[in-house]
This record gives structure tokens, C-alpha cells and sequence, in this order.
């Protein structure tokens, strides 16, 4: 009972977390401590196997696939919490509220009879337990499943599958469009400079200092770019800062003089 | 007993209201996982109670049910947005003729 | 062979459907196939009856039955025709007159491009006629009746094109619907209380109903004659009706279709023998419409509705003759067929002379004709002398018989139906006076010739009909034919001999024609005078005794306004209230439309709160 008391809160409040979390990746980690607290509580109630499955496959896979396609679109955008929709959110409240209002209301009038628990049940272990019924009575069902799993895997192919439109370029293809921009719009025909290259940090997050003095923003990977976290290079007072330290430019001399 | 149920209860609950709030397509889904799992509580919880293994046969089969349901939203979701660059259900609101 | 008799409608039906269905194809031959089939009929009615004649006494009535019409619970109708000593003599007026009066169409519908339409319609008038005179079954009788009923509404309306034909056979149809009425009440009543519509069970069976249920069925029966009949107060049709073609006029209402009100009340004789109520009523529908008829005629100036006035009055001597019950069952037939004939020839005569004066109706346009139209002023003449009653004529028995009758019936009603008698002398006269003597008064431009032989033919034929009419009189030869159907006749007790009143009869109609050729022996002004220098009389019978006007006033005034505030109702109540109700619905759906956001997010809020709701009565029936 104290595992029950220690986590039901904690449970209660990963799943608000999950709700109220304003980027997704928060969102996506609440669902993951309830998860694993579930399992906590089937090992409790005398279900070895299903806190053994609920880990893996839960935790472990349906997690990790959610993970990773927000990582697909986009990792840490936060969603708006504006309500869109009028009286959405007041009604989803006062709906949930009654909802559970009601269950738990039922639930203490519907279950009467005394927990009997499982260690009949249990008795040959708990996965051999499982297995009779699966095998036996379930066995239909089971095998449904596995025709659900086959759809599933086939219905995930054709959807995530992008037919090509157009033959892919071959490095030659690659090498003579470079050659034709150089001759027609003047593009530096060699590989981009790295990124930090020159620069005052040597990071990737920093853009590449030409030698006229400006500075190389392609250098800059294009993901990190798109989520605005370069850091700007090339500050005017970092430079002067910069310039002090190590004392008076010949150049500058020259053009006081 | 009835605290494992009304545990199962408040959560299903919240999955809910979570999904009828949240705009996310990925987010939604997560609340749908959450109902589906509040309700796994509750069948093993029910399965204690009576002495028997069928309940948790039966949250096995919604465990095997959930992934496959999984595996084919997250790709609807990730067809979506390769289109629409979005993933908010609302933008999807063809369902008005 | 007389097994037969369906067979005499079955031919001009044929006829009918031929031409209607063929189409603009037999518009060059159609006259002759409608002609030809009202002469087979005649031709077979003719064979007929003189198997019938040939028969003995008691063995001249045959039914025949093409099988049950219908049958519904207790009500079971036989198809069923009878052929007997009274539809014999129907069947060979319908279709000799019919026949005669195809012929002549050929002639008069010459120039017509609906001719084949024409003739098609005549032959439907013949066949439903021929159903109502050889019915055995009330019902059937009604199927006929209301087959003429139609033709004669077509026909009226054939020029339809004319405003005041297609209104006059609107009128027709619709004051005959009133008589229909009548006839409709009639036979519910003979159903529920004989529980059939058979003529011979019906009239058989009356003895056993109480006198009142006679007294209703022959009043009810009498309102469907009237109807048919134009008898008062149903008469104000047939004036109208003239707008009709005149062979129409001739064939439908004057010879055959409007005297079947006579035919129905002597065919119900068993049901008027036993009501004296029902008895006087006929005669004074009669005697009224006798004198009223007379009066019109009187003061028309155009030719056919004089003749038309003069129908009715006629019809009104049949009547009254009706009404007498078996002393003037007899009479009344053989003035039908009498009249049937010397009408027929006058009506085609006036349709001879119009045919010469371009379609002109008004008499004060005539004059002097006898010259220029000497067939048709013959024939019409001697018409004249029939109908006028002149000594040896067919009019001069039937009418007669009639006057002898209802003397022997009330003296009072004898005098009055002598005073008529005298009176149609009268108009009669004037109508020869104005259209063949006197000086002409027709335009310039209207050139009077003889009408082709094709139209004169039938006039001589039915010209030696109406003289030779009195021939069925002779050793009361039809008295004795029909006596089966109309009962014995007793002979009438006169207050005078009956030499006397003959004298006296011929007297009056001498006073009348002399009256007659009196004041139009001068020639008459082609303009009638204006209604304001007329005698209130005269003015009277111009505007037929203001019969429209009464019903103007009593029937369509108040249904117009009936109509008005049904339709007022239609529009404000029904209609509201069902377009009200489908705008509030359409309002409602509109605002139920914002529901449907297209948001899923609002759907799945549906889903929940009706998970809530089936959570809630689940729990709800779990703990009650």
C-alpha cells in the first residue's frame, strides 16, 4: 500500500504535467514517469510479466517512437496554449470533472466484494499463468493480434514511404551544376569554410570569418540556423574588446596618420 | 481495492481532458496512451481482485493493440506534417464540409 | 340476336377509339368510319327489334350480362344490359336520328380541321347514350349518364377557342354535376335499403320500403333528370349549350341526351307509382318548366336558343306527362320520340340556314329566306307543323295525348299545359315569320344558297319522320308496347268529351298562330328594341326569366367567397403553418450548423460528455 500512496501522486501529477507542459518533450517525459510507475504498481498487484512488458514495450519502444518523431518535427518548439476553440477548455474541465466525479462515486458502489488477489492464481508463476490462457482460451484472439501487428507494420511503411518523383543526382550531376553557377552567378565553386574557423569561438554554433572581415553565415549548420541558436560571430564591441587586449593595430596607426 | 480503481479513474480522466485541450497531434496521442494505460491499471487491478488471469490478458492485448495503433499514427502524423508542416488538429479541421 | 345489345355500343365505342387513337392519319376518311359505325348500330338496333316485335308479349325483355362489374361485400353489380320494349325504342332514335345527324355533319363540319375529333366525340355520345337507355343496373345507367354527360361537355366546348363556348360547357358540366348529385344519393340510398342497384330489383322491390324511401328515391331521381333534363330549376344550361356545334344541338340537346331525364323517371316508374309525392313534384316541375320554356322561347331573337326555349318546354310536356304515372307513361314516350324527330329536323334546318347566312344566329337578319332555302324551309316547315300540334301530324297525337292526360289528371294543370301548347304556336310562328317570310333584311355581302344534299337528305328524312311520328299512335299501338313497362293505362275521365278537347286544343294553337302572324305579318326591325323599351314580360324572357341571376346570386356568389376564404385559409393557415414549420427547422438547423466546427477537437468532447451520459444512466440503473 505505501508504494500505491508513494506513487499515485506522483503519478497524478506527471499526468497534469502532461497536459499543462508547454513543449512536448516535457510532455513526452511526464507520460514516461507515469508509465513506469504503472509498472511499479502491476509488479505490486501480481503482474511480473506485465511490469516486465510494460517497461519494454511501453517505456522502452512506444516511448522512444514518440521521442523520436518529435525529434522529426522539431524537438523544442513550444506548443501555444491558447485556446482556439470557445469554451473548449471550460467544458473539457467541467466534463472531466463530472466524469470523474461520477466514476469514482460508482466505483465505490460497484465494487463490494473483497479482493480475493492471485497467488492461486499464480501458483505454477504468473507468466506460465498468462501463457495457459493465451495459448488456450485466448488463442483466436492472439492470433489476431498477430495479423495486427502485420497491418500495423505494412500500414506504417506505406504511410512514412515517399515515392521519387525525379531520378536522384550523381555526383557528377552535383559537380557540373557547381561549375555552371560559378560561370553564370559567380559562387565560390570550393567547399563552404567550417564553421568557428577564425571566429572568436571555436564552436560550430559560431559562423566562419572571411577574410574581408564579415563573416560566413552558411557555415553554420543549417538545423541549428533553423532554430535560431547561432550564436552571433561577430559582435562590434567583442572585437574592440578583443583589439585592446592585444594592443594597437599597425592598420589603425596607419590610418590615423 | 477502490483507490487502484480511482487511480485508473483520474488518470483515464486526465488523458481525456488532455486530449480534448492539447492542439499538439503528438501530445493528443500521448493522452490517448495515457487512457489506454489508466485502463490497463484498472484491468489488472480488477484481475487481482477476482483471482483470475484474465484480466491481465486482456491489458497484454491492449498493450499489443496500443503499439500497432501507435506505429500507424505516428506515421499518419509524420505523413501530416511532411504536407502541412504542422501538427495541430486544428489545422486539420477538413472535417467541415 | 338480341343477346346482342352489347354489341350496339361496343361498335360507335369502337368507332370513338378508333378515331382518337388513329390520329391526324384518318383525318381524311374518319367522318365516314364514325358514320358507318352509327349506322351498323342502327342497322343492328333495326334487326332487333323486329326479332322483339316478333316475340310474344310477356317474352320481349332480355338481359343480357357480360359478367359481374364489381363486387364488394353485400354490393355486387352484373354488368348487365336489357333490351326491351322501351330501350328497343331508344336504340332506334339514337342511332336512326344519330345516323342522320352523322350524315348531315359530314356536310356541316365540312371546312373543319378537327372534323375527325368531331365525329369521334358523336360516336362516344352514341355509345354512352345507347349505356344508359340498355342499362340494367342503375350503375350502369350512371356509367351512360355520365358518358353523355362528358360528350356533351366536349362537344359543347368543341369550339373551344370561343371564350363563351368553352365557358357554356363548363356550365353544362358543372349544373349537370348538381343533378349527378342527386342521382349519387339515389343510388347509396337504393343500396342501403335493397341492398342492390338493379333497375328490376330496385322497382320490384319497393313495395317493400316504406313510402318515404320512395318518395326520396323518386325526388333524388328527379333531381338527376332535371340536371340531365333542364328542367327547372336545373334548366339554365341549355340555352348556353347552343354555343356547341349544331349538329350537337340537334343530336344531344334536343333529340336524345336531354330527354333521358324522362327516360330515367319512366324507366323508375316502379318507384314513382309508389309515391304520390314524388308524382306531383314531376308534374310541377314539368308544368313549370313547360311554361317557362315557352316564355324564353318567346322573347329570343336568336334562332337556337328559340329552339333551345322550345326543348325545353317540350321536355317539360314529357315531364308532366311522366308525372301522371301510367295514364301518361306512354305519352311522354312517344312526345319523346315525336319531338326527337320534328326537334332534330328544325335544329338541323336552323343549322341549314345559319350554314347560309354565315354562321348568323339572329332572326332579325333573316327574312325571306323560303325563296333562297326552299328544302330547308319545307322540311323546317312541316317541322313547324308538327311541333305546333297541326291536325295529322306526329306533334299533333303525341302532344295531344298529353294535354288529355293531365286534364283527366287536374283541370287546372290540363288548362295551363293548353295555354302552353298555344303559346308554342306562337313563338314558333314568329320564328318562321321572321327567318322565311317578311322582307329580307340580310347583308349585301351574304349570298343565301340551298345547303349541299348531303345536308338536305337527312332533313327530308327526319321531315317525313316528324309528319309520319303519329303513325306509332295508330290503334294505340305504342300504349300496348309499352304497357309491361308502364302499366295500364286507364282510360282518362275527362270533365268533356274528349272531341272537345281537342277542339279546344286546336282552337288555342290557331289563337296563337294567328297571333303570331299578326305581328310580324309587318317587317320586323333588325335591331331588337333596347331592354328599356321593352314590357317587363318581354324583358324577363330575354334574360331567361333571370335564372342566372338567381344562381348568381345564391350559388356562385357564395362560393366564390367560400372559395376565397378556403383559399385565403390555404395560403395563410395550411401553407403557413407548414412552411413555418419547415423555416423554423431550417432556423434551427442553422444554428445547430455552428456545432459542426470541423474542429476533432469538439467531436471528441461530444464522444466524452456521451460517455459521461451513459456512465451516468448505467449507474443510474445499477443503483435504482
Amino acid at each position: 500500500m505505501t508504494t500505491f500512496w508513494v506513487l499515485a501522486p506522483i503519478m497524478v501529477i506527471a499526468a497534469m504535467g502532461l497536459i499543462l507542459a508547454r513543449k512536448a518533450v516535457h510532455a513526452a517525459l511526464c507520460l514516461a514517469v507515469v508509465m513506469i510507475s504503472l509498472a511499479v504498481l502491476y509488479a505490486v498487484q501480481d503482474a511480473p510479466f506485465l511490469f516486465a512488458v510494460q517497461i519494454i514495450v511501453y517505456t522502452g519502444a512506444i516511448m522512444m517512437l514518440f521521442l523520436f518523431v518529435l525529434m522529426l518535427v522539431g524537438v523544442d518548439r513550444s506548443d501555444s496554449l491558447v485556446e482556439s476553440i470557445k469554451g473548449q477548455r471550460l467544458a473539457a474541465a467541467v466534463v472531466g470533472i463530472l466524469f470523474a466525479v461520477t466514476l469514482s462515486i460508482g466505483v465505490g458502489q460497484v465494487v463490494v466484494s473483497s479482493t480475493i488477489g492471485l497467488d492461486q492464481a499464480n501458483a505454477d508463476g504468473n507468466v506460465e499463468g498468462l501463457a495457459a490462457l493465451l495459448f488456450t482460451r485466448y488463442v483466436i484472439a492472439f492470433e489476431f493480434t498477430a495479423a495486427l501487428m502485420i497491418t500495423a507494420v505494412l500500414g506504417a511503411m506505406v504511410l512514412a514511404h515517399r515515392e521519387r518523383l525525379v531520378t536522384p543526382r550523381s555526383q557528377t550531376d552535383l559537380q557540373k551544376q557547381r561549375m555552371r553557377d560559378y560561370a553564370e552567378q559567380g559562387r565560390h565553386p570550393g567547399n563552404p569554410p567550417t564553421p568557428g574557423v577564425f571566429a572568436l569561438h571555436n564552436a560550430v554554433d559560431t559562423p566562419a570569418l572571411l577574410p574581408d572581415g564579415t563573416t560566413a553565415e552558411e557555415s553554420v549548420p543549417e538545423s541549428l540556423r533553423q532554430r535560431g541558436q547561432e550564436r552571433q560571430g561577430l559582435d562590434d564591441s567583442a572585437v574592440q574588446d578583443r583589439l585592446r587586449e592585444i594592443g594597437p593595430d599597425e592598420d589603425e596607426e596607419d590610418a590615423d596618420r | 481495492m477502490t483507490e487502484y480503481i480511482t487511480l485508473s479513474f483520474l488518470l483515464f480522466t486526465i488523458g481525456a481532458v488532455g486530449v480534448l485541450v492539447r492542439r499538439n497531434a503528438i501530445v493528443v496521442f500521448m493522452c490517448v496512451e495515457l487512457m489506454l494505460n489508466a485502463t490497463n491499471l484498472a484491468f489488472v487491478s480488477f484481475a487481482r481482485q477476482h483471482g483470475n488471469l484474465d484480466g491481465q490478458t486482456a491489458a497484454f492485448f491492449v498493450m499489443v493493440v496500443a503499439a500497432a495503433e501507435v506505429v500507424i499514427g505516428l506515421a499518419i502524423i509524420v505523413s501530416i506534417y511532411r504536407t502541412r508542416r504542422s501538427t495541430s488538429v486544428d489545422e486539420a479541421n477538413l472535417l467541415k464540409a | 340476336m338480341l343477346e346482342l345489345s352489347w354489341l350496339l355500343i361496343a361498335i360507335p365505342l369502337a368507332g370513338a377509339a378508333l378515331l382518337l387513337v388513329w390520329g391526324k392519319g384518318a383525318d381524311r376518311f374518319g367522318h365516314l368510319i364514325a358514320t358507318a359505325a352509327s349506322a351498323a348500330a342502327f342497322v343492328l338496333g333495326l334487326i332487333m327489334f323486329v326479332e322483339l316485335i316478333g316475340r310474344g308479349a310477356d317474352d320481349r325483355s332480355v338481359t343480357t350480362s357480360l359478367g359481374t362489374w364489381f363486387e364488394a361485400g353485400r354490393f355486387h353489380v352484373e354488368f348487365a344490359f336489357t333490351f326491351d320494349q322501351l330501350s328497343s325504342l331508344f336504340v332506334l332514335l339514337i342511332t336512326g336520328v344519330g345516323t342522320l345527324i352523322h350524315v348531315y355533319s359530314i356536310g356541316y363540319m365540312a371546312h373543319d380541321a378537327r372534323r375527325r375529333r368531331f365525329f369521334a366525340y358523336l360516336n362516344l355520345f352514341v355509345a354512352a347514350m345507347l349505356t344508359l337507355v340498355l342499362a340494367a343496373d342503375y350503375l350502369v345507367l350512371f356509367l351512360g349518364w355520365e358518358g353523355v354527360g362528358l360528350a356533351s361537355f366536349l362537344l359543347i366546348g368543341f369550339w373551344q377557342h370561343k371564350e363563351t363556348a368553352a365557358a357554356a360547357a363548363n356550365k353544362a358540366f358543372i349544373m349537370n354535376r348538381v343533378g349527378d348529385l342527386g342521382m349519387v344519393i339515389a343510388l347509396m340510398t337504393m343500396f342501403a335499403t335493397f341492398g342492390t342497384t338493379s333497375i328490376a330489383a330496385v322497382n320490384g322491390a319497393i313495395d317493400s320500403a316504406s313510402g318515404s324511401t320512395a318518395t326520396a328515391l323518386g325526388l333524388l331521381l328527379l333531381v338527376g333528370a332535371c340536371g340531365k333534363s333542364a328542367q327547372v330549376p336545373l334548366q339554365a344550361w341549355l340555352l348556353d349549350a347552343m354555343e356547341g356545334p349544331t349538329p350537337v344541338s340537334a343530336l344531344i340537346h334536343a333529340a336524345t341526351m336531354v330527354t333521358a331525364g324522362v327516360y330515367l323517371v319512366v324507366r323508375s316508374a316502379g318507384i314513382y307509382d309508389a309515391s304520390e309525392i314524388a308524382r306531383t313534384v314531376v308534374v310541377i316541375v314539368g308544368l313549370v318548366t313547360l311554361l317557362v320554356g315557352a316564355w324564353i322561347g318567346c322573347a329570343k331573337d336568336d334562332i337556337k336558343k328559340v329552339l333551345a326555349g322550345s326543348t325545353m318546354s317540350q321536355i317539360g310536356y314529357m315531364m308532366l306527362a311522366a308525372g301522371l304515372g301510367p295514364a301518361g307513361y306512354a305519352f311522354a314516350i312517344f312526345h319523346l320520340l315525336t319531338h326527337g324527330f320534328f326537334k332534330a329536323n328544325m335544329f338541323l334546318g336552323a343549322g341549314s340556314v345559319m350554314h347560309a347566312m354565315d354562321d348568323d344566329v339572329d332572326m332579325r337578319h333573316y327574312g325571306a329566306l323560303r325563296r333562297a332555302m326552299p328544302i330547308t324551309f319545307v322540311t323546317f316547315g312541316l317541322g313547324y307543323l308538327a311541333i305546333i300540334g297541326f291536325p295529322g301530324m306526329s306533334g299533333f297525337f303525341s302532344k295531344d295525348k298529353i294535354i288529355e292526360a293531365a286534364l283527366g289528371y287536374n283541370t287546372w294543370i290540363g288548362l295551363a299545359a293548353m295555354i302552353g301548347a298555344g303559346v308554342t304556336a306562337f313563338y314558333m310562328t314568329r320564328l318562321m315569320m321572321m327567318t322565311f317570310f317578311g322582307e329580307k333584311r340580310w347583308r349585301d355581302e351574304v349570298h343565301p344558297h340551298e345547303s349541299p344534299s348531303v345536308m338536305t337528305i337527312p332533313l327530308i328524312v327526319l321531315a317525313a319522320a316528324s309528319v309520319l311520328g303519329g303513325a306509332l299512335y295508330l290503334g294505340g299501338w305504342i300504349t300496348d308496347w309499352l304497357e309491361p313497362i308502364a302499366g295500364h293505362a286507364e282510360h282518362p275521365h275527362l270533365p268533356v268529351p274528349v272531341i272537345v278537347v281537342q277542339l279546344g286544343v286546336m282552337a288555342v294553337v290557331a289563337l296563337g298562330v294567328a297571333a303570331g302572324v299578326w305581328l310580324y305579318r309587318r317587317d320586323v326591325p333588325d335591331r331588337a328594341a333596347a331592354d328599356a323599351d321593352v314590357s317587363i314580360v318581354t324583358r324577363a324572357g330575354r334574360h331567361e326569366i333571370y335564372t342566372n341571376e338567381v344562381n348568381g346570386a345564391l350559388v356562385v356568389l357564395p362560393v366564390r367567397y367560400l372559395t376565397r376564404l378556403l383559399v385565403w385559409l390555404d395560403a395563410r393557415g395550411i401553407d403557413g403553418t407548414v412552411t413555418g414549420t419547415a423555416d423554423r427547422i431550417g432556423e434551427a438547423s442553422q444554428q445547430l450548423r455552428r456545432t459542426q466546427t470541423g474542429y476533432v477537437r469538439s467531436y471528441a468532447l461530444g464522444i466524452f460528455g456521451g460517455a459521461l451520459l451513459v456512465v451516468l444512466g448505467l449507474l443510474a440503473v445499477t443503483l435504482a
